[in-house]
């Protein structure tokens, strides 16, 4: 036994220190697996517990900020992966793991087989939208294949009931957890197929963990959806639940009943729709006779009857004799008026009236010319002048030339 | 009329309507086409209405044969 007095003597905390020191240095992150015993999780909200396999136990804490993103529930016997750091807390000397993340062991190992499949077959196409095929509008029968007995199958048929009262179900029981549920799922999808009869394919089943899942994200599962001639609608789990099965469906609807809402129309949307558009075809033919009739009246009032055509001539007729007599009494008004003046005139013009006033008007004989110059007579010739009442016949005893006349 | 789906009859009967209601059609066509609209309403009804109620269960035997029964 070494002398203690030769030898360098630690106090308590220094060597704790030191202790500390080594740990943490040597041990900055560790990644540890183990079986969660002795939890305790008090009002501070941190979550303590001992972390142990078959020959030893350390203890472990989560602080209340980590222990926040955990999508899981913390629970004695639960397996356990984490990232910790290995820590000593001096007042007790003793040592902790602190986690910084933890996932329940096994699920990490689930969840890269998963990506890898999914990688896989996407690789290969088949989750391309090509192969996508188009959902029915109208199927005549839904097969459904899912649980026989779960709620699943029971939202379905309620759905379904529900939107098309008249539908055509077929229901093909298969196991949808368990060593044989892929199997039996694979074979009720070559036996719908097999038959022709189903226009779509509602493959469901309620929610589960990732391992209840396991036959929907198995590869056979998904190779037989994609080689399935009928669509198929695939309605897995909760909303939040993506399945490798629901990648390769043709259409994946979030949860059972979203699956029979999408595959069975809803009947009174579809009569309402019908019934309208009668109702639009009705209106539409009573607009168009209507408007042939109002065409018919109005071609129908400006169609004249030939009576009526004569009736017009007569008129018109009536109308141009009228005015040619109206036409006809003007002129000769106008004429008469001319005459009467004229006669006034002549009257006035009358050689008697002349005669009257003393004036006389000689002319020759036997050629009974009226007489203006006195070169027009000799001596000797026999001259006649009429005279207002009477006439004397003379001779010519002299002439005078000239313009002295008085 | 030949059998066509119920989807293709409701088709072709929004297209009628559309035609009576925006075209110049003639009176001697508009008489045919709404005769035609209102076949085919019928004949959607009658698809929506004679699909035949019924849940059945489909199962295959070990042996292979299938049997089908209501559910």
């Amino acid at each position: 036994m070494p002398d203690h007095r030769t030898t360098q003597i630690y106090s308590v905390s220094r060597l704790t220190r030191k202790i500390k020191t080594l740990l943490e240095d040597r041990f900055p992150f560790v990644w540890i697996s183990g079986e969660i015993s002795n939890c305790a999780a008090p009002a501070s909200g941190h979550f303590y517990f001992s972390l142990k396999d078959d020959q030893a136990v350390i203890s472990g804490v989560m602080f209340k900020n980590q222990k926040r993103n955990l999508k899981f529930t913390l629970e004695n016997g639960l397996k356990i992966m984490g990232l910790a750091r290995l820590s000593l807390y001096e007042p007790r000397g003793n040592y902790q793991l602190i986690f910084e993340h933890m996932e329940p062991e096994g699920a990490g190992s689930l969840q890269k087989a998963f990506e890898q499949l999914k990688k896989k077959l996407g690789d290969e196409g088949l989750f391309d939208a090509a192969h996508k095929q188009p959902i029915p509008f109208f199927p005549c029968k839904i097969s459904v294949i899912t649980s026989g007995t779960g709620a699943a199958v029971r939202d379905i048929i309620n759905i379904a009931e529900r939107r098309f009262p008249n539908c055509r179900l077929e229901i093909v029981p298969v196991s949808v957890q368990g060593d044989t549920a892929q199997e039996e799922i694979v074979c009720a999808i070559e036996l719908v197929n097999e038959r022709r009869q189903a226009d779509v394919i509602i493959l469901a089943r309620g929610g589960g963990s990732i391992e209840d899942l396991a036959a929907f994200n198995s590869e056979k599962v998904a190779r037989s959806i994609f080689a399935s001639h009928i669509p198929i609608i695939t309605g897995i789990g909760h909303e939040t639940d993506f399945t490798i099965a629901d990648f390769a469906a043709d259409v994946r609807a979030p949860t059972p009943s979203a699956a029979a809402e999408l595959a069975v129309p809803e009947k009174k949307q579809l009569v309402r729709q019908i019934t309208d558009m009668q109702v639009s075809l009705s209106a539409a033919m009573i607009q168009k006779l209507t408007y042939f009739h109002q065409k018919l009246d109005d071609l129908h009032s400006r169609l004249k009857s030939p009576v009526q055509i004569m009736a017009n001539f007569k008129q018109t007729l009536a109308s141009h004799c009228l005015r040619m007599q109206h036409a006809m009494h003007h002129c000769m008004a106008i004429k008469e008026n001319r005459v009467t003046k004229a006669a006034a005139t002549l009257a006035a013009l009358n050689p008697a009236s002349v005669l009257t006033r003393g004036y006389s008007v000689t002319r020759t004989l036997p050629d009974k010319k009226i007489i203006f110059d006195a070169k027009m007579v000799a001596y000797q010739d026999q001259i006649e002048t009429i005279l207002s009442q009477g006439r004397i016949l003379t001779r010519v005893e002299k002439t005078i030339h000239g313009k002295d006349h008085i | 009329m030949a059998k066509i789906t119920f989807e293709k009859a409701l088709k072709q009967l929004e297209e009628i309507v559309r035609e009576m209601e925006s075209g110049d059609l003639p009176l001697e066509q508009a008489l045919k086409k709404y005769e035609t609209g209102i076949e085919k309403v019928k004949y959607c009804m009658e698809i929506l209405d004679s699909t035949e109620k019924k849940i059945t269960r489909l199962t295959r035997d070990i042996d292979g044969s299938v049997s089908e029964a209501p559910f």
